[in-house]
């Protein structure tokens, strides 16, 4: 009875506290509306998505008491979408919900996309709530920066929060040209006080500092050129605007406890993406420059991966990746990549249930600081999946990012339904 | 002079067709079909893909296909995936080419991201099926070395028997036997020998179509692994051609919405 009234009391949290701008609101509004007189003219109109429940098994206690121990999650991602006047415009509507057990913060909402998308045959014209994904590397993703991380979900990093934003791609034979204005700043999640999975001390959500006096209507802006040459793909990108990597600087929160305080910088960075496909190799690079009012730096990963195709006369696949990572700034970098090696291992079976694994390892190749992780994946049945995933960490330097989540190794069974 | 010539060509003409050897035969064959299979532009199409193991176990999947003629290369090709759910939205381009490496991206939804993928794994399976990637990828001339075999009739009708011993990299066979309708030039049978050169696979088409007054399609493909006991039934429905598809809708943009 109690879970289900603070499930309640999420719920309205949600919405009370949803992040999500008003232009964005009427946006999504006035879109429905639109769609819903105009129903008769929809070429295509769908409904999809997901629905899962996940377990957490954690191997040790917490750093922290406060911190959660085993831990039940929930999450549904339904999706709509429509198409008309001969499949040019398009709209998308994705958004997410998730309760957790044990942490208030990771229990939230957030609209993935809502985006309408014209497409001519020289250009194409997105407004709305959007995702966007730059980059080749797999390790860590240094060139990605029009969405912010929604960290609460997966401490990998790989899930992103809806990014308010018009688009236009210019398209041309010598390659894209895609503009961005990003009138709305999403400020990145952190696990609350009682979460597992976050820095110590725990990060104070409540009042981010940024460097613009616009703070979170500071408008950015991004620009990217992609395109492929024979067995080239290459992107080169510019953003100007607030970092989606916050400072996090010790403080006190609004209780007086200790926290950390993030402190979202403006930046101008320069990003370079290049991916040779050769055979069974695959060459990758990503390089950005930063600069901010602080200091400048530059940042680079790239690596390779070669697959061996058809193993033990199976159908089975396995990859091999190795990647590399360097950070100028070194230990005062606020990642845990600095100077790391990813040495991983892809398994795809290639049977009916598409099962999968990677198994990887980041060492530091000057810290005593290494992350062991693990990510499979099988269909059940024709509309189920399993998925487990562990992490193991391990730090003996106190201050780096790994350290204070050294005694959160864990393992998660998720089982999804798809609809 | 002109005239001369030509009544030369005329006399030399059948003593060159005596003179044809298994191989030249072969290669005609695959020509003629290949000129009678040319000048459709574009097509658009439904796939649905039943796939069953040897205890008869089924699972289903359901794509969408669209394909540009590229004069003198292979075909571009965009597949979307419908079903199983999970993959719902997951879309595959491929810039296939004769003998060179196709090109191909895969487009993963939740993730926003378009991957650059090897397409070395010619003969690995496609969404877990009986067809591989070299299947199901555009069949140009150049892709095989041919030797005209015998006539052989199948089912009532007069085919040619011709073996194909494929010229480009990282094919899982060592040849086909392919029996192709004397009169229409479609496929009837292809048998597939592994690196071994044992008897692998059997693809046999049904249910053929005539588009545009000159294109036969199948409507049902049966590939049977008999070294596995498996199998997977290719049904092909609303075929549409002359679309009006251009280069455009086969980029990576395309790929991004594709749905």
């Amino acid at each position: 009875m109690s879970g289900f009234a603070s499930l309640l009391e999420r719920s309205a949290r949600w919405f009370a506290f949803s992040a999500v701008p008003v232009a964005v609101k009427h946006f999504v509004l006035v879109s429905l509306i639109f769609l819903s007189t105009n129903v008769a003219a929809l070429e295509k109109s769908e409904w999809s998505g997901a629905v899962a429940a996940e377990y957490r098994f954690f191997f040790e206690d917490p750093v922290d008491p406060r911190q959660h121990g085993n831990n039940a999650s929930a999450w549904f991602e339904p999706q709509y979408y429509a198409e008309w006047s001969q499949g040019r415009q398009s709209f998308l509507f994705v958004p997410f919900g998730r309760v957790d057990q044990g942490d208030d913060e990771r229990t939230h909402a957030d609209i993935r996309e809502a985006i309408w998308t014209y497409a001519a045959p020289q250009w194409e014209l997105r407004a709305g709530i959007g995702k966007v994904f730059w980059g080749v590397t797999e390790a860590v993703h240094l060139v990605d920066i029009i969405n912010q991380t929604d960290l609460v979900e997966n401490p990998d990093g790989e899930e992103k929060l809806g990014q308010p934003m018009v688009n236009l791609a210019w398209i041309q034979n010598w390659g894209t040209l895609d503009f961005f204005v990003l009138p709305y700043f999403r400020e990145r999640t952190f696990p609350g006080v009682n979460g597992r999975l976050r820095p110590s001390p725990p990060v104070d959500l409540d009042n981010p500092v940024y460097e613009s006096s616009a703070e979170r209507n500071h408008i950015d802006y991004a620009a990217r050129w992609s395109h492929f040459i024979g067995d080239w793909d290459l992107g080169v990108s510019v953003f100007n605007g607030t970092s989606r990597i916050p400072v996090l600087n010790p403080g006190l929160d609004g209780n007086g406890q200790p926290a950390l305080i993030p402190f979202y910088p403006l930046i101008t960075q320069f990003g370079l993406d290049a991916q040779a496909t050769i055979g069974s190799w695959l060459w990758k690079l990503e390089a950005i420059h930063v600069s901010a009012k602080a200091d400048s730096f530059y940042a680079a990963t790239g690596g390779l991966e070669y697959s061996f195709f058809g193993v033990f006369e199976s159908a089975a696949d396995i990859g091999l990746l190795f990647e590399y990572t360097y950070d100028q700034r070194k230990d005062l970098a606020p990642t845990p990549f600095q100077n790391d090696i990813l040495w991983a291992v892809r398994l795809a079976l290639n049977d009916e249930q598409s099962t999968e694994l990677l198994v990887g390892i980041v060492r530091d190749l000057e810290r005593t600081e290494h992350t062991l992780s693990l990510e499979a994946s099988r269909r059940l049945g024709s509309s189920w999946t399993l998925g487990v995933e562990a992490r193991g960490f391990s730090s003996s330097v106190a201050g780096t990012p790994t350290y204070a989540v050294r005694q959160d190794d864990y393992l998660q069974v998720e089982i999804a339904y798809h609809f | 002079m002109r005239i001369r010539l030509l009544m030369v060509l005329f006399v030399l003409l059948p003593l060159s067709a005596l003179a044809e050897t298994a191989e030249e035969k072969g290669l005609a064959i695959a020509v003629e079909a290949d000129k009678r299979d040319t000048g459709w532009h574009d097509s658009k199409s439904e796939l649905e893909m039943v796939l069953r193991n040897k205890n008869g176990d089924e699972s289903q999947r359901a794509m969408r296909n669209k394909s540009l003629e590229v004069e003198g290369d292979g075909d571009k090709t965009l597949i979307v995936f419908d079903a199983p759910k999970d993959v719902k939205g997951t879309a595959f381009l491929s810039f296939t080419h004769a003998v060179k490496p196709d090109d191909q991206w895969l487009y993963l939804p939740a993730l926003k991201r378009v991957k650059r993928i090897s397409s070395s794994n010619k003969s690995g399976p496609f969404m877990g099926s009986e067809f591989a990637y070299e299947d199901i990828s555009s069949q140009e001339i150049e892709k095989y070395k041919y030797k005209y075999i015998k006539d052989e009739a199948i089912d009532g009708r007069p085919t040619f028997l011709v073996e194909r011993y494929p010229q480009y990299k990282n094919s899982g066979y060592t040849r086909q036997l392919a029996w192709i309708d004397q009169e229409t030039y479609r496929v009837t049978k292809v048998e597939f020998y592994d690196r071994k050169d044992s008897l692998l696979k059997t693809l046999t088409y049904h249910d053929y179509k005539k588009y545009l007054e000159q294109y036969w399609r199948a409507h049902r493909m049966e590939m049977i692994n008999h070294q596995t006991g498996k199998s997977t039934t290719l049904a092909w429905k609303d075929f549409s051609f002359n679309t009006g598809l251009t280069e455009r809708d086969f980029d990576k943009n395309s790929l991004k919405r594709a749905r």
